[in-house]
This record gives C-alpha cells, sequence and structure tokens, in this order.
C-alpha cells in the first residue's frame, strides 16, 4: 500500500482546498526556478530515471518522447499541447486533477514547456468539462499573477503562456492527431503517423503531446528525484497511479496507489469490494472501455501495471477499472461499448466505421437471442478485419473488447446463439437486395 | 460520427452581441495570426450561448466570413462534434450518460424517467417546464456513477429519488444545485452508501 508521503496527489478529494495558495504550502512551485536552471539535458534525464511512462493509455516513455522534440528552433515555434479530453468509460481521474490539483499541472507544464523549448501551451478540455475549465483558467490566472507564468515565468527567463481550448464531445479528439486537427478548427479526424508530432503537429510545428496525469507529476519527481520514483511500484512499471473504480463496488472511488498492486487489494480496500462479495464477481474491465476485460479467474491474483496486465491480453490503459459482477448482463455491458464505439468513430476508415457497427449490432442480436452460431466466427472475423487496419489506435480500441468477451465468455455466447434455421424463408426480392433490411419495418 | 439533423425552421440573421464580439476578439488572440481558423470552436459556443443553446446556419456563415475560412469547414465542424445542437433544445437540456459504467450502475432507470417525466421522445421540448433530455455517451464521472449534465453541471451519485426530485425542480423551473446526490465529498470513498434514501450495503 501506498505509503501517505509517497501520494503526489495530495488534495484529489479537494480536503485541502485547490487555490494557489493551498497549493504552495503542498510544496508546488518550490524550487521550480532551480529544477529549470539545472537545464533541459538534467530534465531529461531525471524523468528517463523516473522510468515515468505516459499515463493517458499507451504507456509511452516520457522522457523519450521529450526527447524527441529537436533540439533547437528552428524557423518554426514548438508548441506543447496537454491532453484533458478524458473521454474512455470508466476513467475520471484527470477531471479531478484539473479541479482540485490544477496548480501541480500548470507548473508541470511550464517545465514540460521549457524542456521541449515551446513558448505556448494549449490544453485540449473536453467540452462536457466546462466547470472543471474554468476552475483550471482561475488557477491560471493565479498563477500569472503570481508570475509564475508569462514573460520570464518564475524568474527562469523562459516566457510561457498556457491557453485552453474546448473540445465538443468527440471520444476521437483525445487520439493526439486528432486532438491537433480539432485544435487548427478541423473535425477530429486522425492524421498518418508518421511523421509524428514531434516533428510535425499543430500548425506543422514540432509538438507534443501529453496527457494530464503525466504532465501533473513530473514537478514532484523532479524536486524529490527520479530515483525515489522509480523506487515505487515494480521495475519498469513505475511510481503512483491513480486508479478510478467503478462500477458493481460498494464505494466506488478514484483513489492514489503505488502501481503494481494486486486487483483485488485495490477493490477490497479502497472501494469496499465487489457488490455482493468476491465470489459474486463476473469480469473487470482493467483500463477503460478499450482494453479487454479479465475473467474472474485472472482478477484474483493480476496486479495493476502495464506489463502483468499485457502478459494476460489486456492492458493498463487508463487505469479506469469497470467492476462487472454477476448480476449483471455481460453481453449487454459489452454491447453497450460496441454501441459506444459505433457512435463515436470518426468514419475515416471504412473498417472502423463500418466494423464498430456490425460488432453492435451482433452483439445487440446476441443480447436478444437471435444470434445464429455463424454470427460467432462472424464477429470474431469483423474484429481481426478492424484490428491494424486503421490510420489510429481507434480500431484497436474497438475490437479488443470484443475479442476479450469472445477470449473469456465464448460459453456465454454460444448458449444465447441458436442454429441455423433449417428450412429458410423465401423471398421473392432480387438478391441484390440487402434481405435483412427488408425485413425490418425501420430500414 | 454524430447523426443531427439540421432543425428545418432557420432564422435568416446571426450576429454576434457586443459583448460577444469583445470576447471574440480574446479568444482570435490566443491562436498564431495566420491560424484563426482555430477559433472555429471557441466562436460556434459563442453563437451556441447567445442563440439559447442552439446554432443556426446563418451563424455558421456568420463565423465562416468572420474567419474567412469556407461555410462548408465550419458545416463540417458544426455536424462533426455532438455538442453543437442544430436544433433548438430545451432551457434545461439534459444529458444522460448512458455507457457501461453508468449502464452497471442504473442509468436505464434514469432512461425511463425522463421519458416519463419531460417527453417519450429523445431531443423533444417537453410541453411542461421547457426541457429536453437526450442519451449522451461516457460524460467523464464514471466513479460517480449514474450521472446526468444539465445545461452544464453535473448531477451525479444519483437513484431513482433523487432523480426525480431533480426532473421536477426543472419542471418547476427552479432547478435544484449540482453536484452528489449521496452528500459525498467530490471523489472520495463513502463509509456508508445510500440507495433511495436507505443504507445498502
Amino acid at each position: 500500500m501506498l505509503k501517505p508521503e509517497n501520494k503526489i496527489f495530495k488534495n484529489l478529494y479537494n480536503d485541502h482546498g485547490w487555490e494557489i495558495d493551498n497549493a504552495i504550502k503542498r510544496d508546488d512551485w518550490k524550487d521550480t526556478k532551480n529544477i529549470i536552471s539545472k537545464g533541459r539535458e538534467w530534465i531529461i534525464n531525471e524523468v528517463k530515471t523516473s522510468e515515468l511512462r505516459g499515463r493517458g493509455g499507451a504507456g509511452f516513455s516520457t522522457g523519450l518522447k521529450w526527447s524527441f522534440a529537436p533540439k533547437e528552433v528552428g524557423s518554426r515555434p514548438h508548441y506543447l499541447v496537454i491532453n484533458a479530453d478524458e473521454s474512455e468509460p470508466g476513467t475520471c481521474k484527470d477531471r479531478d486533477i484539473l479541479r482540485f490539483e490544477p496548480q501541480k499541472l500548470i507548473e508541470g507544464c511550464l517545465i514540460a514547456g521549457y524542456t521541449v523549448n515551446a513558448h505556448v501551451c494549449y490544453i485540449y478540455i473536453r467540452g462536457e468539462y466546462l466547470n472543471e475549465g474554468k476552475r483550471l483558467q482561475e488557477a491560471i490566472d493565479q498563477a500569472y499573477e503570481k508570475n509564475f507564468l508569462g514573460k520570464n515565468s518564475c524568474g527562469s527567463g523562459w516566457d510561457f503562456d498556457i491557453y485552453i481550448h474546448y473540445g465538443a464531445g468527440a471520444y476521437i479528439c483525445g487520439e493526439e492527431t486528432a486532438l491537433l486537427e480539432s485544435i487548427e478548427g478541423n473535425k477530429g479526424q486522425p492524421r498518418l503517423k508518421p511523421p509524428f508530432p514531434a516533428l510535425v503537429g499543430l500548425y506543422g510545428c514540432p509538438t507534443i503531446v501529453n496527457n494530464v496525469e503525466t504532465i501533473a507529476v513530473v514537478p514532484t519527481i523532479l524536486r524529490r528525484g527520479g530515483k525515489w520514483f522509480a523506487s515505487l511500484g515494480r521495475p519498469k512499471n513505475t511510481g503512483t497511479k491513480i486508479f478510478c473504480i467503478s462500477g458493481n463496488v460498494n464505494n466506488p472511488c478514484n483513489v492514489e496507489e503505488e502501481m503494481g498492486i494486486s486487483l483485488k487489494e485495490l477493490i477490497e480496500k479502497h472501494a469496499g469490494g465487489v457488490i455482493g462479495g468476491w465470489e459474486n464477481l463476473q469480469a473487470v474491465i482493467p483500463g477503460g472501455s478499450s482494453m479487454p476485460l479479465l475473467s474472474k479467474k485472472i482478477c484474483d491474483t493480476i496486479t495493476m501495471d502495464f506489463d502483468s496486465l499485457i502478459e494476460n491480453k489486456s492492458g493498463l490503459g487508463t487505469a479506469g477499472i469497470v467492476v462487472i459482477n454477476k448480476d449483471q448482463d455481460i453481453i449487454a455491458c459489452m454491447a453497450r461499448i460496441a454501441r459506444f464505439y459505433k457512435h463515436e468513430s470518426c468514419g475515416q476508415c471504412t473498417p472502423c466505421r463500418e466494423g464498430a457497427g456490425w460488432m453492435w449490432r451482433i452483439l445487440d442480436r446476441v443480447e436478444k437471442r437471435k444470434a445464429t452460431f455463424s454470427d460467432i466466427d462472424l464477429l470474431s472475423d469483423v474484429t481481426k478485419q478492424i484490428e491494424g487496419h486503421t490510420i489510429c489506435a481507434f480500431g484497436e480500441g474497438s475490437a479488443w473488447p470484443v475479442q476479450g468477451l469472445l477470449r473469456h465468455f465464448r460459453k456465454e455466447i454460444e448458449s444465447r446463439c441458436r442454429e441455423e434455421p433449417l428450412i429458410k424463408k423465401k423471398t421473392n426480392n432480387p438478391y441484390l437486395v440487402d434481405q435483412h433490411l427488408l425485413e425490418n419495418k425501420n430500414a | 460520427m454524430s447523426l443531427k439533423k439540421v432543425h428545418s425552421d432557420q432564422p435568416k440573421e446571426f450576429k454576434f452581441s457586443d459583448e460577444n464580439l469583445k470576447k471574440a476578439t480574446d479568444i482570435l488572440k490566443m491562436y498564431p495570426e495566420k491560424n484563426k481558423k482555430s477559433a472555429v470552436m471557441p466562436f460556434l459556443y459563442l453563437a451556441q450561448r447567445q442563440n439559447s443553446n442552439w446554432i443556426p446556419l446563418a451563424a455558421m456563415k456568420y463565423i465562416a466570413k468572420l474567419l474567412s475560412m469556407p461555410y462548408i469547414s465550419v458545416y463540417e465542424v458544426a455536424t462533426f462534434y455532438t455538442m453543437y445542437n442544430l436544433a433548438p433544445v430545451g432551457k434545461h437540456f439534459i444529458q444522460v450518460c448512458t455507457t457501461t459504467p453508468c449502464l452497471i450502475r442504473g442509468a436505464d432507470k434514469i432512461v425511463s424517467l425522463c421519458k416519463e417525466k419531460i417527453s417519450p421522445n429523445e431531443n423533444e421540448i417537453s410541453t411542461k417546464g421547457s426541457c429536453s433530455w437526450m442519451e449522451v455517451e461516457c460524460l467523464g464521472a464514471c466513479v460517480s456513477a449514474p450521472m446526468i449534465q444539465i445545461n452544464d453541471d453535473y448531477y451525479e451519485d444519483l437513484d431513482e429519488k433523487s432523480t426525480k426530485e431533480i426532473l421536477d425542480s426543472l419542471i418547476k423551473d427552479k432547478p435544484l444545485k449540482p453536484g452528489s446526490y449521496r452528500g459525498r465529498k467530490n471523489t472520495a470513498p463513502e463509509k456508508q452508501q445510500k440507495v433511495n434514501g436507505e443504507n445498502h450495503a
């Protein structure tokens, strides 16, 4: 269990006040000038030593990402972009950082901005978080008043400005290149990579995109040393992480814990256990809806970190844990997730645009016991057709949860399917017409 | 991709109010001069707020002119993002999150309450109290599920009893306060949970 002194987000529940004066009491903005004066190389090395991995889902090494930014500023300015478009079902950690620990984020922005040679930072907040955005703006204004931002920020000699850009309800804008498109004033459709944003990003300029939580932990890492951070958790999976535990638990909550904590401990100690007891557990989605679910057998022993979840064919993602107990219809739960992806696909790549709807329709049929056995293989085939055939990772994100369902609950699906009817209904329509559409009154 | 219908009855003209024009100039300062197209999303928000929470086509044309970009690009953006309403919504616009974490905790009950109290269909303005409701995807408050958003505010930790109270207050045009309806502090774990006013587990 994480010791209280090792907690980074001490004000996660707003027990001590979010205003800048309270934040300074919690050691925010302490020695910031000193840290910056140690230089870019030192900062990147320290972040590399800490083995901090991005908290937005992919788990890419943050120090490495920063080192991709060109060392010298050429004719194009550099940008820092913070991804606060938190829309992954099951995840609500960034919201609490924006509301209650905004100074950690702002300080992190300054340090990261200095490190990657950016004078301007855009924070992309999802449109629904309007109140959180207003709070962050207040916090930014407070930081400007204290001269922590603006010209010669914090006495470091670096000019730095932060602006907030609101999204408008598109999940896909959490993908970094779609987010950049959205800031540029286009619809949020991802770009092909390479070139990566670190070289060609916002307005065609070098841009580093980081998640809120990643940036917010950086100042503490630099103050307490990369080695301290690396001493928490497991090797290559270091530090602390905010876990969001939702679903069928007695006390759903956000909690900061050490990486590599066992899932059972996390649920029983912090979330008051599964409703109906641990034996009543059916499945857990460990990292937001894009990650395949885990069966109870795996949940008994699994630890929550990037690598051990990958070993079990899932992933830590954003660490949004959704607990599903036996009172729930697992197929209905996953069909709803498939519907989410159908709704949120940006429509750019055909496999994803068509496949997401296809998966939802099949799962919907299974849920209503109208599917046939051949539908199961078809479903499996569709997930394989989407995966790896799209511009961005949304394709994987929509296909993996269905694959997880097929892997762990195939029997349940089979029990709801029936054989192909022996006598097929005769129809007189020419075969080019989609028969199933004609049968449907709403078509 | 969202499926949205443009309202059939469109106003002929749209112009930013003086106050919004001032805000618009401030917004433009956020972006590099040659990239003023970036301001299209904030401008659409301004237009939506000015025009009782929906965007008429005239506003898109106006914004296109203001940012010297093609009208179709503005139209593209306005139709792509789900938070831009292209048809009128109720004065109290209720968005019910029904994605899995909320569904598990009983979002379907909230949907049926909305159908019963407000209108049988989504996006229909109620006869009483000018409300409308719709189902939306994850609103990012999963540990406070089930939850709804009314205009800008989140109402969290709901159950049938509290949802009824909230919806009734909207119909009477005296909305209750946003926040948790189980009296918990933000997203901290609770000691004891109440459902429909009774202790639970």
